[in-house]
């Protein structure tokens, strides 16, 4: 990875590059040693960096918050069960906010997401060729140690967020009550293919915006700290603090904005105004 | 010469993401001076709602930054 010959084109598209592991055209399985191998793999390859570290994290926040579930006290809290105990009433009081339906599923979903999100989010604040070095000793070739700047895994996410959007429509307002809805809203009878296509686009675009909108601010940071590092040591600074400062907002609010669509759609799901 | 169409429409797409964020964004900051204007002891709320309506403000631009970054540096090199 690092060799005296490098351009910064090659330096950049080598960040940007997945460490894939699939079927090569000639049949056996291994990972990709370039992107054009990559590509070719096709479909059915998986981005091993991504599923390890959304993997590794979720299962971090997940041993941490229930040891510190069960050590729980209430006469001597310690600083880490005050820090659970202030993200679960956070989250509780969103959820109050923007959730009238009676389901006891959507705080915890909305806890996930969002401690999630920003643990995944967080690992762009890591210095750029750190954890990448640190793999090639290894035999690692490429890294990208951010999941949420590959749209696989924003896409997982979205996808499972809209496939419980059409469970819960279909179980509280029924099939004909879901389908009546996409058909006969906001015109009549009369109109239903232009109401299909109004509800339609409608409901697509719920999980295409929430997948992307996440990947495309995740991606242009990331893109822009492989430019900064792109620059000599002695001005590096100059740039890369404000933009880490102000990376570090956009990473709580890119997981808050996530997770109230994610309970604003469960919420619209639950109705059953009309 | 379709390394400097790809270029070009990145650089289209950035564009013009940015010109609808910072019209946007611009509207919704003066009404929020405006509300902070009328009542000073809602700053705090109102600064909050702000930063969310700005997210979702931004969300098609930051879409448009992301695939003309990939435009730029993945695909044209």
């Amino acid at each position: 990875m690092a060799s005296g010959e490098l351009t910064s084109g090659a330096y950049i598209k080598h960040h940007l590059q997945n460490l894939t592991y699939g079927e090569f055209p000639d049949g056996h399985w291994g990972f990709a040693h370039s992107a054009a191998e990559a590509k070719e793999m096709g479909f059915m390859a998986f981005h091993v960096d991504t599923l390890g570290f959304s993997f590794v994290l979720g299962a971090l926040f997940l041993f941490f918050f229930a040891r510190a579930a069960k050590k729980a006290s209430i006469d001597a809290p310690s600083g880490f069960q005050n820090f659970v105990e202030s993200i679960v009433d956070f989250i509780d009081e969103n959820v109050r906010g923007s959730f009238s339906g009676k389901n006891p599923m959507v705080a915890p979903l909305a806890l996930t997401t969002f401690i999630w999100i920003v643990l995944m989010n967080t690992m762009d604040l890591v210095p750029v060729d750190w954890l990448p070095s640190l793999f090639a000793a290894m035999g690692v070739e490429y890294l990208k140690v951010v999941p949420t700047t590959d749209p696989n895994a924003t896409f997982g996410m979205s996808i499972g967020i809209f496939i419980l959007i059409l469970y819960y429509s279909v179980k509280e307002k029924g099939l004909g009550g879901f389908l009546g809805e996409l058909t006969l809203h906001p015109f009549g009878k009369w109109m239903l293919p232009a109401n299909l296509f109004l509800e339609g686009v409608n409901l697509l675009a719920k999980p295409v915006s929430l997948a992307l909108r996440l990947f495309g601010n995740m991606y242009a940071g990331e893109m822009i700290f492989i430019l900064i590092a792109l620059l000599p040591f002695w001005i590096q600074w100059s740039l890369s603090l404000p933009w880490a400062i102000f990376h570090i907002l956009i990473v709580l609010l890119q997981a808050f904005i996530f997770m109230t669509l994610v309970i604003v759609y469960m919420d619209m799901a639950h109705q059953k105004e009309h | 010469m379709e390394q400097s169409i790809l270029f070009l429409a990145g650089s289209i797409l950035m564009g013009l993401g940015a010109l609808g964020a910072a019209v946007g964004i611009g509207i919704l900051g003066a009404r929020f001076i405006e509300g902070a204007a009328r009542q000073p002891e809602l700053i705090p709320m109102l600064r909050t709602q702000m930063f969310i309506v700005m997210g979702l403000v931004d969300a098609v631009p930051m879409i448009a930054v992301g695939i003309s970054m990939y435009i730029l540096f993945a695909v044209a090199g």
